[in-house]
């Protein structure tokens, strides 16, 4: 074969290789629907869909034939009353503690504040006054009762409950509680030995008065 | 006979033919540049979107929580983008006369969905999954920059496949302790060099990260 012919094939090649990298991605983009993309095989557009109505949950739970847990209520009595459980539907254990607190601060703290006095930020950037979960009036409310709060909203305080999933809900509850048990602490609370400075300070204040 | 040609020709002949080749391997480079820069991967590109949510105010000046809004980030692949009915959490009762909430309360009483414009987008081929990332100690700022700050969203990174090689060859470099995730401007309290090695550690990140495997399945 001559010179020439070699030159040309390689050239070629050359000019193929080149049209590689501006080849436009056909697999970037496959047919299948990910997450929130659109679609126009349905009317609505979306890609992702709704339940169907009458949809008959299978998974565990799914009925929700435990009342307390998932409605914070106790089974109505014989006469048909029902009202808040007194106890949490399960143990709390120090990490549902922390996983409330956690949460606590994600959907709460924005309106109710860190500490629970009700001043966050979006209070003050103008919404209505969220109220002060640690107020006398709510020290002597049940864990339900903020279960309940969360889960069906309460007055212009919209429903968490599409955010917050059921045991998350109890862990929050739970961690109010502490919030109020901490915020109403006296110097007694702390355990002997643990921290005696704080003692210490808090009668040196007293004599000094 | 008289030349044709006179004897510079063959250093042109030559030239052309070197020149011919260099033009080739520069037309690559370029080619390749091109696929990497910003302009190819929309990098710092700012999108035009129904309605100008700005992470800037919600994210840096009030201090929302991401996972207030982006709710599955932590347990699946997407991270989540909020129904209207969560902007309506505050909305309902906050600015309800500004023109730009107008569309929000539109499709809240609509039932219409907003069609927020995509921002980033990795091409179909290749699997990504936020939660093994969240819970593995990448924070948000290690992937989508400084979210705080941007009054519209927009990619602070290229998302190329180089880029995310950078870090499944070296994790160690940009891991954070798991309370750190979602914060920003973060520091490592320590050295990385002797907080990393640890942390890779500790959460049992494996090796072979880079396998193609892992991202093409
Ligand atoms: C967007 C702001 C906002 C957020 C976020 C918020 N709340 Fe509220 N909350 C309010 C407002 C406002 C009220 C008072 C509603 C009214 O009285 O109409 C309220 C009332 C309550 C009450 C009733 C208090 C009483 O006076 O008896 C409870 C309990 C409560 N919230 C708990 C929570 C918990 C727990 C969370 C987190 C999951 C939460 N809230 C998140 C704004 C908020
Ligand atoms: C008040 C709700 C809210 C909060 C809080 C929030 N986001 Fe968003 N985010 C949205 C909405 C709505 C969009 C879609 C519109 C857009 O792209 O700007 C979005 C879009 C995004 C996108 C781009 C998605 C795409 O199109 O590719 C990223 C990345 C993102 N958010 C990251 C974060 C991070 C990180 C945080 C926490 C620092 C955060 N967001 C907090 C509501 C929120
Ligand atoms: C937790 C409460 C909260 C949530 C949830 C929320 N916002 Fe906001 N939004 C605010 C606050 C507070 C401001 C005022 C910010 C400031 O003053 O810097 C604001 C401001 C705005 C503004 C600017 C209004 C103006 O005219 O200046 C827009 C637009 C907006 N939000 C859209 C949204 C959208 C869209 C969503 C849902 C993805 C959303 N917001 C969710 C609290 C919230
Ligand atoms: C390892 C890098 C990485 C980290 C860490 C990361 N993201 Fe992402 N994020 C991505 C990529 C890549 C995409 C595009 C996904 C796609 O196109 O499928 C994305 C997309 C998104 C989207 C658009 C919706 C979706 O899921 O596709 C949102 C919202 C988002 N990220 C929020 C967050 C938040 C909030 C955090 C922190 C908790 C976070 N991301 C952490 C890489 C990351
Ligand atoms: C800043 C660091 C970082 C970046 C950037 C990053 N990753 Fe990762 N990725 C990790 C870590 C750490 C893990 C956890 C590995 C483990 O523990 O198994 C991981 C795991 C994964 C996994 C799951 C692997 C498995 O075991 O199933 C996938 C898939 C993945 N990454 C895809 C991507 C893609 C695609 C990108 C680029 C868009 C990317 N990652 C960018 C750090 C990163
Ligand atoms: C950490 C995740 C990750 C791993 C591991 C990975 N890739 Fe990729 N790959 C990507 C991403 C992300 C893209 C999309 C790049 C883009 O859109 O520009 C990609 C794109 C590609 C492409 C298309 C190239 C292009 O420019 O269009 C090929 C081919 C490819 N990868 C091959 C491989 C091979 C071979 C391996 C193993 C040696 C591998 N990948 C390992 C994330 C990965």
């Amino acid at each position: 074969m001559s010179r020439s012919k070699w030159g040309a094939r390689a050239l070629l090649l050359l000019v193929a290789l080149l049209l590689v990298t501006g080849c436009g991605q056909q697999m970037a983009n496959q047919p299948r629907v990910a997450a929130y993309q659109e679609s126009d095989f349905f009317d609505d557009g979306s890609g992702m869909r709704p339940v169907p109505p009458n949809t008959v949950p299978q998974m565990a739970g799914a009925l929700q034939e435990d009342p307390v847990l998932y409605t914070g209520m106790t089974a109505p009595d014989a006469e048909g009353n029902a009202g808040f459980s007194q106890e949490f539907p399960y143990e709390m254990t120090m990490e549902d503690l922390e996983r409330g607190h956690e949460r606590y601060d994600i959907f709460c703290a924005p309106c109710h504040s860190l500490d629970g006095g009700g001043d966050g930020m979006v209070v003050r950037r103008g919404y209505i006054p969220a109220p002060s979960l640690v107020q006398q009036r709510l020290l002597e409310q049940p864990g339900a009762y903020f279960y309940n709060a969360i889960t069906n909203g309460f007055g212009r305080m919209p429903s968490y409950a599409p955010q917050i999933s059921v045991t998350d809900r109890w862990a929050i509850a739970a961690y109010v509680k502490v919030l109020q048990r901490s915020q109403n602490a006296t110097p007694d609370d702390v355990p002997d030995g643990v921290e005696p400075e704080m003692k210490n300070a808090e009668t040196a204040a007293e004599t000094e008065e | 006979m008289a030349q044709l040609f006179p004897r510079s020709a063959n250093t042109m002949a030559r030239l052309s033919i070197f020149g011919g080749l260099f033009t080739v391997l520069l037309l690559f480079g370029l080619g390749f540049m091109l696929t990497r820069s910003p302009v190819a991967t929309r990098e710092g590109d700012q999108r035009v979107q129904p309605v100008q949510f700005s992470h800037k105010h919600h994210v840096g000046d009030i201090g929302i929580d991401c996972r207030y809004c982006h709710t599955s980030v932590e347990d699946s692949a997407s991270a989540g983008i909020p129904p209207t009915s969560t902007c309506m959490n505050c909305h309902s009762q906050l600015f309800t006369n500004s023109v730009e909430l107008e569309k929000v309360v539109n499709s809240w009483e609509t039932g219409e969905p907003l069609e927020w414009v995509r921002v980033h987008d990795l091409a179909d081929y290749v699997y990504f999954n936020h939660s093994i990332h969240v819970r593995n100690g990448i924070g948000c700022e290690s992937c989508h920059g400084r979210v705080d700050e941007m009054p519209l969203m927009m990619k602070a990174e290229p998302l190329t496949m180089e880029w995310c090689l950078e870090c499944h060859r070296n994790p160690e470099n940009f891991v954070r302790p798991l309370e750190e995730v979602y914060s920003f401007g973060y520091h490592p309290p320590i050295d990385q060099s002797v907080l990393g090695p640890q942390l890779v550690e500790s959460y049992n990140i494996r090796g072979n990260l880079d396998d193609c495997a892992v991202c093409h399945r």
